[in-house]
């Protein structure tokens, strides 16, 4: 068990959501599209150029860029 | 009497409202916009035994917080007129996050029904859901519905009017947010209650719910309203604030989010949500997705798929465009008849007829674009592209969603930005949207195609192709780099969160898309046509007046007395060529030759400039008039091409002034148009200057650098 970035995580790899350190209209944004501590969340993939990210989080599948994920702290196995 | 009800429908994007909405009303509806900003306003008609129910399409929303314009419109609509049920639709498939805007409708204590949509792909994926029980723990009717097919519409509609039917104050629901800010909302509610703060237009509890998320909105109304309150308020969750960062390192509204997620899930375990199998099997969407958004195959499809829209706007819409061009010509023909010679017959031919034929024959293009968008759009593909473009367009600051009006634009060479502008609508966040929509005409449209061609031929005809090629590539360039610095200067700001959802693939209805295509459509009929018509009776006027002097005119007609019967249509261009010199445009195109003379062009270019206000393909014909050449057609440049090349005014350097300007200077009039609808009319008037005086200073260092190392 480790808490890493959601940057960090690799395609396919699952992992619980710790924390959200962002406030304003991001953190509303991510928390209203489901992206809350506690949810689980699966990488889906990665835009060609590596970003934005796909995940997968409560039956539907969410993009965000690197830099909004930078705020998501996950622990994964 | 029949009974009349007012309801909404309300739900999160995707979640198949416009479907529910478009099953209920059919083409009973009414498109419209809210004052001053661009999200649309749609009612619809609906009977239902002997009841007339006139149903608000309310922008979908994931929330309620005051942060972009659809979400402020919901909650406004909601606050002022007060419907008398609101049918909130849920994707049963994605029942969690969908059910976080319906628990922000319980807080507000509107009545509500729940349409519980989609429980057919609910079912596919193995997901099983008891509406009875959701309704019973929520308190609020639940009812199945299939949007696609219309199944259940009937009963959902039998429900809200029963809803409708209690006349009761709305009552706002008690959901739980934790010690701490329980006791912050109770304080809270209790000064909001003794000040009768916001004159009781909220339920105290909402407000209370604001003031802790830290809603603008609100909070602006609020020491609007009563500052003294405002202020004792605003201490409090300051306090909270500074307790909640303190120990658990979170904002109020965190916690809040956190809280209602937790009534959600709370619910949905108490036997209301069981998953018959895994929920990470493979949908189908995800395998689809799996070869679509393929770091390396997921481009090149992209590709072709947006080639394939952008071929299937402008050879499909071809042969309409014809028909409407020829009706147009057979009706001018016609007038030339009728009408005895005079400026009555020019207004009619040159403004009117043009002018309406100019407006209507964007029409195709609007209609086809519009489809091709539908369907991407509908069938959750758009998203893809401005999720696989994104990392490139926001480099200039825009969205990946740009890359669409960009490319109908002319990004693939010969586009149009009136429909180009127009896609922007797909576009929500509102910066990188205006960006775009300022940046789109720019781009080599089918317009600008014969003038660049002309200028290449005459000049760079060896390498005509290359050349061709070397100025769609440079339209990317500077606008992407234009793009860049409106959102430096005048459009700075963080970028829009970009966080969006990535729908599963559906396939489009047919009926959908052709009320999609038609609403838009019509819109630019309504809105851009007078005034297009309007303008374009000035610019002729323009081109017009004031005439040649009577003695002029006598003199022409002597000349013709004397000449033999071939010299007549040399004289005849003569005379149109002094006409032109002599009316408003000509005496601007001579008076800014003194400014224009920096960029190479003499009063002959700028009088074709100034014509090219009109469509940009109008230079061709108004430098044709001004080296008397009579009227140019488009298709067949050579003499022009030819008589510039011996103009002592012209050389490869001015030609390459001339096309960078003629690429980047004012839009189109029909374009401004439409940017003043799509935006402002100080956004239109914006882009005239800006792009007038961009253009200007980029041909003057390509004129002044050109002519010091003698490149003509």
């Amino acid at each position: 068990m480790q808490t890493i970035l959601l940057r960090q995580m690799q395609k396919g790899q699952t992992g619980i959501i710790r924390a959200v350190k962002v406030g304003g209209e991001l953190g509303r944004r991510i928390r209203e599209m489901g992206l809350i501590p506690g949810a689980q969340i699966t990488i889906h993939g990665r835009a060609p150029l590596n970003d934005p990210v796909a995940i997968r989080v409560m039956n539907g599948t969410l993009t965000l860029r690197n830099s909004e994920a930078d705020y998501i702290q996950v622990e994964v196995q | 009497m029949t009974r009349q009800a007012i309801m909404a429908l309300a739900g999160n994007p995707n979640a198949g409202k416009t479907t529910l909405f478009n099953q209920l009303t059919g083409a009973r509806q009414h498109v419209g916009n809210y004052p001053g900003i661009t999200v649309d306003h749609k009612e619809g008609v609906l009977e239902h035994q002997g009841t007339r129910i006139t149903i608000t399409d309310l922008p979908g929303t994931y929330s309620m917080t005051a942060y972009s314009v659809e979400e402020l419109v919901a909650r406004d609509y909601l606050i002022s007129h007060r419907p008398e049920v609101v049918i909130n639709i849920v994707d049963a498939s994605n029942l969690e996050r969908n059910l976080y805007l319906t628990c922000q409708f319980l807080e507000l204590g509107v009545p509500i029904v729940i349409a519980l949509n989609m429980m057919d792909v609910a079912r596919d994926r193995g997901i099983e859901i008891k509406a009875d029980r959701l309704a019973e723990l929520l308190g609020v009717p639940v009812v199945p519905i299939i949007a696609r097919s219309g199944f259940g519409k009937e009963k959902l509609i039998d429900e809200a009017l029963a809803v409708a039917g209690k006349v009761q104050p709305w009552q706002p629901r008690d959901i739980s947010y934790g010690d701490d800010l329980n006791a912050a909302v109770a304080d809270l509610v209790t000064r909001i209650e003794a000040a009768r703060f916001l004159d009781g237009l909220y339920p105290s509890r909402y407000v209370a719910i604001k003031y802790l998320e830290n809603d603008e909105q609100l909070l602006v109304k609020g020491r609007d309203t009563d500052p003294a309150t405002a202020a004792e308020l605003e201490a409090i969750v300051n306090t909270v604030c500074e307790h909640t960062t303190k120990t658990l390192d979170v904002y109020p509204e965190a916690i809040i989010a956190d809280h209602r997620y937790g009534f959600i899930k709370s619910i949905l375990r108490q036997g209301v949500m069981t998953h018959k199998f895994d929920t990470d099997r493979l949908y189908t969407s995800d395998r689809i997705d799996k070869v679509l958004t393929d770091r390396l195959i997921g481009p090149v499809i992209m590709l072709a798929i947006l080639f394939g829209v952008y071929k299937f706007t402008f050879s499909w819409s071809e042969w309409p465009v014809a028909r409407l061009e020829d009706f147009f010509g057979w009706l001018s023909a016609a007038i030339e008849t009728i009408l005895p010679a005079g400026l009555l017959k020019s207004l009619v031919i040159s403004g009117v007829i043009d002018g309406v034929g100019g407006v209507l024959g964007f029409v195709p293009l609007i209609m086809f674009m519009f489809f091709a968008i539908a369907i991407l759009e509908d069938s959750g593909y758009l998203a893809r592209v401005a999720y696989m473009m994104d990392r490139i367009f926001r480099i200039f600051g825009l969205h990946g969603s740009s890359v669409m009006p960009f490319i109908v634009s002319g990004g693939i060479a010969g586009g149009c930005a009136v429909p180009g502008v127009m896609a922007t609508r797909t576009l929500r966040s509102p910066k990188e949207r205006m960006a775009t929509l300022l940046t789109v005409p720019f781009m080599n449209c089918g317009a600008k195609m014969p003038v660049l061609a002309l200028l290449i031929g005459a000049f760079f005809s060896d390498n005509k192709a290359q050349y061709m090629f070397l100025f769609t590539m440079l339209a990317w360039i500077v606008a992407l780099l234009a793009a860049r610095l409106l959102r430096s200067t005048v459009l700075r700001g963080a970028p829009t969160p970009f966080v969006m959802e990535l729908p599963p693939y559906r396939f489009p209805t047919m009926r959908g898309l052709l009320i999609h295509t038609w609403e838009r459509t019509w819109q630019y009929i309504k809105k851009a046509g007078t005034v297009i018509l309007g303008i374009s009776i000035v610019l002729w006027a323009m081109m017009t007046f004031p005439q040649l002097p009577v003695e002029r005119l006598a003199g022409y007609e002597a000349l013709r007395q004397n000449v033999a019967a071939g010299e007549l249509q040399a004289i005849d261009k003569r005379q149109a060529e002094e006409a032109l010199r002599h009316s408003i445009a000509g005496r601007i195109g001579i008076a800014i030759e003194k400014v224009s003379h920096l960029a190479g062009f003499d009063w002959r270019t700028n009088i074709a400039l100034i014509g090219g206000f009109a469509a940009k393909e109008v230079i061709i014909s108004t430098l044709g008039t001004a080296y008397s050449m009579g009227e140019v057609d488009t298709e067949q440049t050579d003499s022009l091409g030819e008589r510039l090349k011996k103009d002592p005014n012209w050389n490869r350097v001015v030609a390459v002034a001339a096309l960078i300007f003629i690429m980047f200077y004012a839009p189109c009039f029909v374009t401004v148009v439409c940017i003043a609808r799509e935006a402002s009319w100080r956004w239109a008037l914006f882009s005239i200057g800006f792009n007038t005086v961009f253009a200007f200073i980029l041909a003057v260092l390509v004129f002044q650098i050109g002519s010091f190392f003698h490149l003509g």
